[in-house]
Order: structure tokens, then sequence, then C-alpha cells
């Protein structure tokens, strides 16, 4: 059946199967491969993308359902050669090692910042218990988003006083 | 503008060689641009699917795969009996066993490979297995190993001409019997225990998968395949394919993680071959979650019962007698002398009078392996037992468990240390680094805090483990796989403006290589790491080598790239010499330059020397033009990390729930060129440790069903179960490796499983008596040996 789903700003339309996976829709369709799989039952997280600005695993949804549904992935962060914090976090405080989970943490950490700026560290690791790293223990994923949400505080507190 | 090239740097103007340097790999991957199997698709590219066995233990009646072939979008099914017309029904396994490709006569273990399906996408070719008939004669299923040799058992192996029972391998001893015999005649103390270290699985967050690209033409076979060992691979499908190996060309590209899981050749990589060299295009097979925890190397399995005596307080002796389970193939990771690894090992960090080990293996209708899961072969097998033995002989003894390790431990001044077991550590100061780490823990404060909540009915417990690795596998006149010798290479070529490529043949999954290494040749040559590219994961593109798994790669391949660093020095020095009109003598080298002794100021930087090298100016009389070199290292001995863990744990006392609330490791691996990396790389192994202590299990029911095959049910932690690690260190070098350097990257996973089970018995020893408790301590396990009722694992 034909599907028309906007992903990173950009329609994509295709006949697909009624069960094909999100994830395999989003790494076939536009070919973007950012996003990975990893369990195929939901309890990994590398698939994570956001749908209208919330962090949903892709291998959970079908890409018909995705239909009038705005999905951001990870290559959508970094903007016109500008990182987003939560990308220059990950790589100033190494949390990140063989790079698999990471667009996944990104899309998840990204959401959090988006609806809590300064999270602790208890609830940025409630916020990622939904997301298995196999290489960092998590430590320095914390470390990272703690650093974009200064780093972004930082910003706008620069924001605000130009605008004084 | 924010880029990684132009984020803030917080290193010097020059910033060169060893350091906290961020890592050059991330730019792609925060960006979602790494290049894993998976991403990768040739043209006329089609997919493999694999037909798995349901039962553990089966006679193949019939397979009829007529209605799959009618399929529209299959192209072709493969099963045994095609690959017997190709000679590939069966592989040999990297421990000189041979393995089924697909299931001909017998199913050994469920998840078994029985057809191939070779489709036009994926989901075709995974509805076509729905479509193939295998009919089934159920035969009874071996799951328990020590069952195994049971004279009724039912004969797994028989495929095997001469095999009459399910012996793996026969027993291998290491140590001295007699002498063994008599320290524990002479001690005061002995305590004996039975012990399990149960099987787990590495499960890397990517798994396994591969792209073969036969050209019929030309005879070339291109292979992407993320794997540890690029060309041992080459190696072993030349001989198992027939191939001549200069065709075969193996890309790795980026890996999602390997810990040991992506060392072996496995049955789905020979399918995919086999299908492209059938079917003249690409074929790609990727498993999927459930397939990598059912078919592909698991680790552990050990069946240990084990004795520690001492005498006048101090550890004397040890013995062990070990049952492996190896699965109904033995493709168990280790070198070729040593069958059960590196697991006499278990001497640990204490200066013993005599130990004595025993291992036999056998076969179980279980998946084959077991693999070096963030492991040097058995050596984490080895740390767990002894460090589990020595708090229980500290419990016997009435004594503080530090204390007894304290007393017991070699001292610095008996290095280089034979153990009597027939290791040589390279060099140690053992007391010095429990001291950081119970400073880091406040070890005195825990314990008031410990008979505080005790007074209260709180369940709080302390665990200690203090481990010695044997790791960077190894010398050539002690050990090969395959008949391989274990060493690595590394190719240096330095280029006209100064910026140099090394290419190694270590292969990184995710350990950060690309920095490290350029972090080496930036330190020895003095050039910023930023104008050094590192290629690896491309057998034509690097020199041959043996890969990385058992903590090898900086203590063999980091031995190679410093040492082929300093041959392109020492080039240097003689074609500087003969730039500044001197002898090469009256040079000397500081970070970037060589300049004349006496007078400083007159000096030639690398960059001018390569310049130099490949100019039409003159070079030293016999010497070829070019600033590049090779080496291929063959390390002396292995080297020899070790560290002290200290695990501290609240127990639920109405549920067994337990919660790592701190955790303080204190490693010693030498000197540490990216600290950073070092830092991750514990981190990382930490959360594997928990993972193993108080979750991850591979259990089966009696008739050979896999319990855990997803990730539902073989649970792995995620930040929630983790602590945010305290790490120290301590620094001895290595005195053998030309950079001091001792190798890290399985030290957590070894080291920590036994502070965190230590910490558990600590919390009910003497509420509830509870002696001893198998891994994975579990809520259900744990109050199930509260109760007086510990169970091993199944």
């Amino acid at each position: 059946m034909d599907v028309s789903i906007s992903i990173n700003g950009e329609a994509v339309s295709r006949d697909v199967e009624p069960r094909q996976l999100l994830v395999h829709f989003i790494r076939e369709t536009p070919g973007l491969t950012g996003t990975h799989w990893g369990c195929d039952t939901s309890n990994c997280g590398a698939c994570v993308v956001q749908m209208d600005g919330e962090p949903v695993k892709s291998c959970t949804i079908l890409a018909v359902m995705c239909e009038g549904h705005e999905i951001r992935t990870v290559e959508s962060l970094e903007v016109d050669g500008q990182l987003d914090p939560i990308q220059m976090g990950f790589h100033e405080t190494h949390a990140l090692q063989c790079g698999f989970c990471t667009p996944g943490m990104l899309m998840t950490t990204r959401a959090l910042l988006d609806e809590n700026p300064n999270p602790t560290d208890d609830e940025i690791r409630t916020a990622i218990s939904g997301a298995i790293c196999r290489c960092t223990g998590y430590k320095n994923i914390v470390s990272a988003v703690r650093w974009a949400a200064e780093y972004e505080a930082a910003q706008s507190g620069a924001a605000a006083t130009q605008e004084v | 503008m924010a880029t990684v090239e132009n984020l803030p740097s917080t290193t010097t103007e020059r910033p060169i060689g060893f350091g906290r340097l961020k890592r050059k790999e991330d730019a792609r991957f925060i960006r979602g641009q790494g290049t894993y199997l998976d991403d990768i698709r040739l043209p006329g590219m089609v997919h493999g699917a694999i037909l798995r066995s349901p039962y553990a233990h089966a006679r193949i009646v019939s397979i009829d795969t007529s209605r799959a072939l009618a399929h529209p979008n299959v192209a072709a099914v493969v099963t045994a009996k095609d690959l017997e017309t190709l000679g590939l029904a069966w592989m040999p396994t990297i421990s000189y066993d041979t393995q089924a490709v697909l299931a001909g006569d017998k199913v050994r273990f469920q998840g078994q490979e029985v057809a191939f399906v070779i489709a036009t996408d994926a989901y075709s070719a995974n509805d076509a297995l729905q479509l193939i008939d295998v009919e089934y004669e159920p035969l009874p299923a071996i799951v328990n190993a020590r069952k195994a040799l049971d004279p009724d058992a039912p004969l797994i192996r028989d495929d095997k001409a001469g095999q009459r029972d399910n012996l793996a391998s026969p027993t291998w001893e290491a140590g001295d019997e007699a002498a063994t015999d008599r320290v524990f005649a002479e001690a005061d103390t002995i305590v004996t225990r039975d012990i399990i270290y149960p099987r787990c699985h590495p499960a890397p967050l990517e798994t396994c998968g591969i792209i073969a690209d036969f050209n019929p033409e030309t005879g070339q076979l291109d292979i992407y395949n993320g794997n540890q060992a690029p060309h041992a691979h080459r190696t072993v499908y030349a001989h198992v394919a027939g191939l001549a190996e200069h065709m075969i060309r193996i890309r790795c590209s980026d890996i999602g993680g390997g810990f040991g899981n992506k060392v072996p050749v496995y049955p789905g990589y020979v399918c995919a071959i086999a299908g492209s060299i059938v079917a003249g295009v690409p074929v790609k097979w990727v498993e999927n979650r459930t397939e990598n925890l059912l078919s592909t190397g698991f680790a552990r399995d050990y069946i240990m019962r084990s004795e520690i005596c001492a005498k006048d307080g101090k550890i004397t002796g040890l013995r062990v007698d070990v049952i492996a389970d190896h699965g109904a193939f033995d493709s168990t990771a280790q070198p070729t002398k040593f069958p059960a690894g590196f697991f006499h090992i278990v001497c640990g960090s204490y200066d013993l009078q005599a130990a004595h080990v025993k291992v036999k293996a056998v076969y179980t209708n279980k998946a084959p392996g077991g693999v070096a899961y963030r492991c040097s072969f058995r050596v984490t097998e080895a740390v767990y037992l002894v460090e589990r033995m020595v708090d229980a002989l500290a419990h016997e003894l009435e004594v503080d468990p530090i204390e007894l390790r304290m007393r017991s431990f070699i001292a610095p001044e008996q290095f280089p240390y034979e153990t009597t077991t027939g290791w040589t550590y390279d060099s140690g100061n053992y007391a010095e680094t429990m001291r950081v780490a119970m400073g880091i823990a406040g070890y005195e404060d825990l314990r008031r805090e410990q008979g505080e909540k005790r007074e209260r009915g709180e369940l709080m417990g302390i665990g200690v483990s203090f481990f010695t690795e044997g790791v960077g596998a190894g010398p050539r006149k002690h050990m090969d796989i395959l008949g391989l010798a274990m060493n690595d290479g590394a190719d240096l070529r330095v280029h006209p403006s100064g910026k140099a490529v090394v290419s190694i043949s270590a292969q990184t999954q995710g350990q950060g290589h690309e920095t490290t290494f350029a972090q080496i040749v930036a330190e020895e040559l003095g050039i910023p790491p930023e104008d050094v590219e590192v290629r690896h994961g491309d057998t034509d593109k690097s020199p041959y080598g043996l890969g990385t798994y058992g903590s090898r790669s900086t203590p063999v391949s980091g031995a190679a790239v410093a040492v082929v660093s300093r041959k392109v020095r020492d080039k240097a020095r003689l074609i500087a010499a003969t730039m500044l009109e001197t002898r090469p003598e009256d040079l000397a080298w500081e970070k970037g330059r060589w300049y004349v002794k006496g007078d400083p100021e007159k000096g030639a930087l690398i960059e001018e020397i390569a310049e130099r090298a490949y100019s039409g100016d003159a070079m030293p009389t016999g010497m070829e033009g070019g600033l590049d070199a090779q080496v291929i290292y063959d390390p002396p001995n292995l080297t020899y990390p070790y560290g002290a863990y200290i695990a501290v744990v609240d127990i639920d006392p109405d549920t067994g729930h337990v919660t790592v609330r701190r955790f303080i490791a204190v490693d010693d691996c030498g000197v540490r060129i990216n600290p950073m990396i070092v830092d991750g790389q514990i981190h990382g192994g930490l959360a594997e440790g928990i993972g193993i202590a108080l979750m991850e299990l591979m259990s089966f029911d009696e008739e050979g069903n896999c319990l855990n095959s997803s990730f539902m049910d073989y649970l792995i932690p995620t930040a929630l179960e983790c602590p945010d690690f305290e790490l120290g260190e301590t620094v001895t070098p290595c005195p053998h490796h030309p950079l001091g350097a001792k190798g890290v990257g399985e030290s957590p996973n070894v080291g920590s499983p036994p502070a965190i089970v230590n910490a558990v018995i600590d919390a009910l020893y003497e509420t509830h008596g509870v002696e001893h408790l198998d891994m994975p301590c579990t809520p259900a396990r744990v109050w199930a040996a509260m109760q007086g009722r510990p169970e091993p694992p199944q």
C-alpha cells in the first residue's frame, strides 16, 4: 500500500507491504542507515527515532502507521554543519565506543533535553533505560547529557545577555 | 560553527603523543555515518536466511525444499546435500574440531543450521523458511555436562570416526600434583567448593552478518564481514573453500561490538560464500537477535570443583577439577597447545607453594563455543574461581578477605615471578593497588556502616576481588591458533609532507584504534596524531596478524606500531645526518626532530627529513629512498595487568533483589596511552560484569530448548543497573613491552563478577549462613539461597 512519511522534513513516498517495519523503511527507502536495529523485541533501543518529537522504537512501528507523521532520525541533528549540542556532548565526554547504539541514544537524549533542559543524573538514567549500550557502562552517556544541558544553558544565557 | 574538527581544543598547541585525546572515529558515529555490515548494499545483491533446528538432538529423515523453491522471490535453497558436492558440508573450528555448515545427518543443538534460502529480499527469504518441510526423528538430548560421560548417554558426535563417547578433549593438566598433595597434607585449613561459571553470551549490539561477492570471471571473492580477526578468517576461507588466498579480500568497516562473539567463522558465512559462488551475485546474510543468542559463540560454561588450603593464615595451595561444556562442536577459542585456554592462571595473584589443575571437555546438545567473551582464553573463569575460593577461605579462617589477600600476595621484589602452573608474571605491586582501592572505597567506614545496618536488619555486602590476567597472546614459541603464530604486523609510511599512514592487523570493534594507534606513532615520531591515519579492517590494505581479542591489541599491535615507528625514526636519523653533514651518532632525538648534540639549534624535523627522503637530493650511501618501514611483532611474553575491585551491594530482604550501589575499580594496566579510552573500556567491562553476576544466563530445559533466546529473556544491564563507577589507577610498566603497556579491555569483565558475588555472599553469610551462590544472582536465586536452598543454574 502507498505510504507517505515525512522524514527529516522531506516527504518520502513508496508502495510498501503493510508489514514493513518503520526501521526498515527508513534504512531502505531514503537509505538513511544511521538508524540501526539490534534485537527485534523492542529491548535494545538502537532503532530509536523521534515521531512528532517523541522518542519511539522504529522496530515496533509499521511504516504504514506513520502516514502523516513527522519522523526525525540521527541524520537530522546536524544542521548546516552545526552539530547539535548532544552530539558534541557525546564526543566531548567519550560517550560512545563502537557507535552502534549511539544514534538511538542521541535521539532519546535529545528528546529528554527538549522536555527537561536540566535533568538530574537519575532522570537521565531513567530516560535511557530503554536502550542498551554494551560498550560504555552508561557513565559517560550520563556525562554527555549533562554536558549538553550545561552547554545549552550557557548558550541561552549568553543569548539572553545579548538581547539585554 | 561547531564540528568535531573545530570544537575548542583542550590539548596543547602541538598535541603530540599520549593523553586524553578525544576520538577521531567519533566524527562519523555521532552523525549516524558509521558503515556497519547491514548498511552495505551491492548492486544485484540477494539475501539469505537460515532454517534452524527446533530440536536439540534429532535425526533428519528428509528435507523437502520444493515449496520454498516455488516462492516467486526465491532464487535457491541450499541444503547439506548441495554443500557436499562443493566439499563445504563441514568446516574446521578454531579448535581443530569439525562443525556442520548445514546439518545433513543429525541436528545436534537447538538452532543448528539446516537450510539456507536465497531470495531477492530479506522478508521473502524469511517467508520461504516456513515453506521448507523437514522431518525429524527426535533423540534424547544431553544438556547437563555432568551426565555427558554417563555410559548410557547418547552419542552426540557419531559423525567422527572413532568417537565412542561425548568426550570433546581428554583431561588436560597443569601444575605438580604430588607437590600439591604434600602442601595440602601440611595445611591447617582446607576449604572445598563446587563453583559454576554459567553459560553466558557476549551479545554485541550488532549481530553477525556477511556479504559474499564472488566474481566468476576473475575468481575474486570479496567478503564484507565484521569480524575480529580478518586475516585469520581469510586463511580459513582459503582452506575451507579451496580458493586461492590472494584472491580473497575481507573488509570489516565498522563493527558494532564484538566481545569475542565475532572471532569464529560461522556456518552462515560459509553458506553465503557458497551461495555467491553458485549464484554469481553478492549474497548478504544478517542474523537476527535470536539467531545470535541461539547459535553463535557462547562463553564460559565451566563446572568447577576446587579445594584451597592455608597454613599459618596464608594461602598455600589450590586444586581444581573442571568439566568444560563445549556444546555440540568444539569451537572454543584458545591457542592450540592450551585446550583449557589460560585457565591455569588460576593461581591468581598469590604466592602459592603448589597448585594442580585438571580440565576435561565434553560435548552436549547445546550451541558450540565457548568463545573468549572479553576474556583472554578462560582467564575469566580462573579469576572467578580463585577469588571465590579465597573469600571462602577467609570465612573459614574468620579473617577479613582483604587481610588474607594482603598476607598471600606475590611481593613486588618477587617479579618476574614464576607461578606453580608455568606462567612468568612480568611486574606488579599488588598491595599498593589494593590499598588505593581501599582508600577510594573508604573500606573501614564501609565495614562500620555494614555493621550498623546489620543491626537494623538491612542487608549490605562488601565484596573484593584482586585479579591478575595474562593477555597479549602471544609468543610464537609458546602459542598459535590453527598453526598461525599470534603475531601482528604494522606498516608505517611517512609521506613527503610528513603526514603518515600506519596499517595494522588489529581490528577495532569500538576500542578506538584509529585514535590510540595514531597517538603511538605521534609519541614515537613527534608528529601530531591528526597527521597519522590508521588503516585497518581490509586484508588487502593491512599486514598479516591475528586481530583483536584477549586484550591483545595494545600488547601486540601497539608494540608493533611502536617498533615500526622506531625503525622509521632510525632511518630518519641516518637521513638527518646526511642533511646536517654530520655522523648519525652525533645526533640526539627529541620529539619530532633529530638535532646535533652540543648544537641543539641545528637539527631536522621529521617533516623535513620526509621531504628529503622523497626528493631528488642524495640519500645516505646504500639507502633506498622514502621514509617507511614494516614489522611483524612477536611478543617475548604475555603481559600481566592486574587490579583491585571492590563492590558494595544492598539486598532487599523481602525480594532478594541485589543493587550494586558502588563499584570501585583500580586497574594497573601499565602505561596508559589514552587514559580516556582506558577508562571507557573499564566502564563497559564493569557493566558486562554486573550483567554476568546478576542477570545474564543462557539456560536450557531438559530437552535442550534454549530459554534465553531474545533480549526479553537474556537480560543485559541498562543504565539503571549500573552505578556511577569509581575508578583509580596505579602504573607499573610492563618491562618487556616497548611502551610499558599491558592491555586493559577485558580486565573489568574478568575482575567484576567475583567482586559482586563476594559482596552478595558477604551480605548473607553471617545473617543467613550462605556460603556459596552461583551466578547469576537474580532475585529468585538469591531468595532461594536465603531460605537455605541455593540451586546451581541449569
